[in-house]
């Protein structure tokens, strides 16, 4: 049995005006830390929301650890997790109060699931005190999915959590996730970072409400078919747009200090004859070389044959 | 030649009770420059921005903005700055040419010129189909490419652009960076915040603060080469990782 | 029961952490009372009028006297002839003008019959009305003891007693009305907030993902507004009391049954507006329209409810206010028991009941 499943979802709003999600299929298994990977208005909240029993789709079925959304939510509401996409806590508590308060809630005590939130929870407990609405942004995230941990949910729904948090919150968040695993918890979360696929065991590319790509980074990367190539010189941008005037440059686009770029033919010759071009254009320090693709390249070429 | 100082800062400080949330910054930032201003989620990062944009008034030290003292003109600095932030720069609920007009008549455009930039931008964009849409209607990426636009209409010295690219899909991503370069060849000074490591490469400069104070500033080459790394995540994480005040 | 317990303390500590709203929950019965109590009474305090003695006897100075030591009147001026009357009122301070006839004394003496003249300026409805009364009082009160000292059993007396309020004393109803309409506001617009701001906020997204019951929710977020309420009605009595001498004529215990009844009431509407509201801001706009105007207008509390146009008197009718300002009425100014307002008890629990029992229903267990 699937964790997470969900077949031919179809979701619109404003009467159909607007298509969220279609036709959306999805497997989830049993420990695994699935990711959702794409940007805003991709689909990910509505999914989350068809999967926590919070909407109802159009069509489809989904169901969660084999509990229907629509026939059986009061089961599912009793055994998931969830973080929203914002911040949903009550900023007038504090830390402790809130937790409580999500505990009692959901019948059960801070100290009967505290081993479930230990790792997490010390990292907060000098600030207990405080007003959530006081915490930083990082804080504020690791306290919510303590929240959402306490009842010891088997199925965790995590809507970017890292979005608008810093490069060293986001790395920790990780890292509280892959501890998480080991409890064996299913884990679906979304984010909009390609940086962060790689985290997960599994990932869906998605776009405008549909799935672009599914299978574990390692693979998606493997299928990366073709060679690409990085480059860069002391002038970046105008490198950028040489690159693009030119005939053989199938695509190409900046990425951290290098661009990237592929070539209608990846034979040598090619390549060999573009520097040739480009030190005669006046590139300075001119570095052009293979590179291995990372799932944002995957991903940006899988927009571009949209 | 020496170039023009659009942001010239020395010891700026602000304090908010017994805290210090920026404490004494001082830096230039040149014409033309895209300059990266990075740091942990509360590290005083939007406090110094809304000083800079003549938003708040320092507690101590000195600020020239666009030539104008953060003190005496934050109306000066205001007329020749643009300002887009992820979350509230456009209005929802106008069409995309009501909006454009809307903030070219608030930065005193004459009529002929509303029109003619109006246009202009428009085109630019490829919005000839979507300029009488509702701007809510649109996708976030077309949402931050106009944003940007209006931001720098009335062709200000310097914009402030915080978080910008936020949840935005990778292709419109570095389609919005080809709109900054632009705008950094017309010679407009870009002031951005990024979460997004690899953004913070293709800035001219970067600094990094870490609990109200810049604790690295350079090029993106000379810091992954100061701190022997080799990106700019790398460099972030050594910094940030030094922060004590990660709590407030 | 436990939860149950956790979210009424969560309750709790949002209402008591907000200050700002907290001191206005409290300060805005005081305000209402001290406002109506002084700004928008009816009641008249020393009036200035002027006196026309064309008699100058003793019947027609004890009457004078009368008036100049109530605490309604002063003797702004005295005048002469009839021809300086226009010139008083024309002077802006002189309210009403009242005239001896001649031979005042004798008049009534002999012919028991005396003619005495009141002229009011009517640009203020209310007012002269009011003035014309006290004045009517004081003569009557004179011609009572008059008739008293020479005990003449065949004079009958004439029928001008105000019923329930002697002196006309306007804080007698605006204090069941301002009662009507703190509860209202307090009940409808808090908890209508309180939800819909749960729902701006993103925590009924996680409320909804939990096995806590849609009917617990309400029930939380009614307890701390009970308590603010009843906090409230003891309030205002006890400003009504000390401050304005006024005591609960019935009783006290049926008054406290019957506001909890009305909290109630209030309670449901401000449910049923936050099940239709989306954002704070019309929850709020909503709970204005539906409390503040309808009590105002419709209750009976400025307006009175038998001078409306027949379709407006019926509309008055769904109103819960309207009941509710009858029954406080009845009992803290009348003195009544229960048999005199069980039937609008019963009315207003039907309508309490109503509109709980529909806004629970259209709660929703999903976020559309």
């Amino acid at each position: 049995m699937s964790a997470v499943e969900l077949e031919h979802i179809v979701k619109t709003y404003q009467d159909g005006g607007v298509t969220a999600v279609k036709d959306f299929s999805l497997k989830v298994n049993e420990g695994e830390l699935f990711g959702l990977i794409g940007p805003d208005g991709a689909g990910k909240t509505t999914i989350f929301r068809i999967l926590t029993t919070l909407i109802l789709a159009d069509s489809g079925r989904a169901s969660v650890n084999g509990y229907d959304v629509v026939e059986d939510y009061n089961e599912i509401r009793k055994r998931v997790g969830y973080m929203p996409g914002r911040f949903s806590l009550y900023q007038d508590l504090t830390v402790a109060e809130n937790l409580h308060f999500f505990a009692t809630v959901f019948k059960t005590t801070i100290e009967e699931n505290y081993d479930m939130i230990r790792d997490i929870y010390e990292q907060i407990e000098p600030f207990k005190d405080r007003r959530a609405g006081k915490l930083s942004g990082g804080m504020k995230q690791k306290l919510a999915l303590c929240c959402a941990l306490i009842h010891k949910p088997e199925v965790l729904f995590l809507d970017e959590p890292t979005t608008g948090v810093d490069a060293v919150s986001r790395k920790e968040f990780w890292q509280m996730l892959d501890q998480l695993k080991k409890h064996g918890i299913t884990m679906l979360v979304s984010t909009p970072y390609m940086d962060e696929a790689v985290r997960c065991d599994r990932i869906a590319l998605m776009q405008q409400g549909s799935i672009l790509a599914m299978d574990s980074p390692e693979q998606l990367v493997r299928s990366f078919s073709g060679k690409l190539y990085q480059a860069k010189s002391e002038q970046k941008h105008r490198l950028l747009k040489d690159l693009r005037k030119h005939p053989q440059v199938v695509d190409t686009y900046s990425f951290g200090e290098y661009l990237h770029l592929r070539t209608s033919n990846d034979s040598k010759e090619v390549l060999e004859a573009l520097k040739q071009e480009l030190l005669v254009q006046g590139h300075e320090q001119l570095v052009m070389e293979e590179c291995a693709p990372t799932i944002e390249d995957c991903f940006i070429r899988l927009l571009n044959q949209e | 030649m020496e170039r023009e100082k659009v942001i010239y800062a020395r010891n700026l400080e602000k304090r908010f009770g017994d805290f210090i949330a920026v404490n004494k910054i001082s830096f230039e930032v040149e014409s033309g420059e895209i300059f990266g201003f990075l740091g942990a989620n509360g590290a005083g990062k939007t406090t110094a921005m809304r000083m800079l944009s003549g938003l708040s008034i320092p507690s101590s030290g000195e600020a020239l903005v666009a030539g104008f003292d953060v003190y005496k003109f934050p109306e000066k600095i205001k007329q020749n700055i643009g300002y887009m932030s992820q979350k509230f720069s456009l209005y929802e609920d106008l069409t995309v040419r009501e909006n454009i007009h809307f903030f070219s008549g608030i930065y005193g455009l004459s009529k002929q010129e509303i029109e003619r930039r109006g246009k202009e931008m428009i085109e630019k964009l490829g919005l000839e189909k979507e300029a009488d849409k509702l701007v809510r209607d649109l996708p976030l990426g077309w949402k931050q490419k106009l944003a940007f636009s209006v931001a720098i209409l009335h062709e200000p010295k310097l914009v402030f652009l915080d978080e910008p690219t936020s949840g935005v899909d990778p292709v419109t991503r570095r389609q919005f960076w080809d709109l900054i370069y632009d705008a950094s060849d017309k010679g407009i000074t870009v002031f951005i915040t990024t979460h997004y490591m690899d953004e913070a490469e293709y800035c001219d400069r970067i600094s990094i603060m870490v609990d109200g104070v810049i604790e690295a500033m350079d090029s993106p080459f000379k810091l992954k080469q100061h701190f022997g790394v080799t990106s700019m995540d790398e460099v972030f994480q050594i910094l940030a990782r030094q922060a004590k005040r990660s709590d407030n | 029961m436990k939860q149950l317990r956790a979210f009424i303390a969560k309750e709790f500590y949002h209402v008591f952490r907000d200050h700002k709203t907290l001191l206005l929950l409290f300060g805005l019965p005081i305000v209402q009372i001290i406002l109506f109590g002084f700004a928008l009474s009816t009641e008249v305090k020393n009036s200035n009028i002027a006196i026309l003695d064309r008699s100058k006897d003793d019947a027609s100075r004890e009457i004078i006297h009368k008036i100049a030591s109530s605490d309604y009147f002063e003797i702004e001026r005295n005048i002469r002839g009839h021809e300086e009357i226009l010139e008083a009122f024309q002077s802006g301070k002189v309210r009403a003008v009242v005239i001896f006839e001649p031979d005042f004394s004798e008049h009534l003496l002999r012919e028991n019959k005396a003619q005495l003249q009141i002229i009011a300026d009517a640009s203020d409805v209310n007012t002269a009305t009011t003035i014309n009364n006290y004045l009517t009082n004081i003569v009557t009160e004179y011609q009572r003891e008059l008739l008293g000292a020479t005990s003449m059993p065949w004079v009958i007396e004439p029928e001008i007693k105000m019923l329930y309020n002697p002196q006309l004393k306007g804080e007698y109803t605006f204090i069941p009305g301002i009662m009507a309409m703190i509860m209202l506001l307090v009940g409808v617009m808090m908890t209508s907030i309180s939800i819909v701001r749960e729902k701006e906020l993103g925590t009924m997204e996680i409320l909804l993902v939990s096995p806590f019951k849609p009917l617990w929710i309400v029930l939380a977020k009614f307890a701390p507004y009970v308590i603010i309420s009843i906090l409230n009605v003891t309030a205002i009595l006890l400003l009504s009391y000390f401050f304005l001498e006024l005591p609960v004529k019935g009783s006290l215990f049926l008054l406290y049954v019957e506001s909890l009844l009305f909290i109630l009431t209030s309670l449901s509407l401000g449910l049923l507006i936050s099940v239709l509201s989306k954002t704070q801001q019309t929850a709020m706009f909503i709970s204005l329209m539906a409390t503040m105007l309808p009590t105002l207008l419709l209750s009976g509390f400025m307006f009175p409810i038998e001078n409306m146009p027949m379709p407006l008197q019926v509309i008055s009718n769904i109103v819960p206010s309207k009941w509710f300002f009858i029954i406080v009425k009845s009992i803290m100014i009348k003195g009544l028991g229960i048999e005199a307002v069980w039937k609008e008890t019963l009315i207003l629990a039907g309508m309490t009941l109503l509109l709980f029992v529909i806004s629970l229903r259209k709660f929703k267990i999903r976020l559309e």
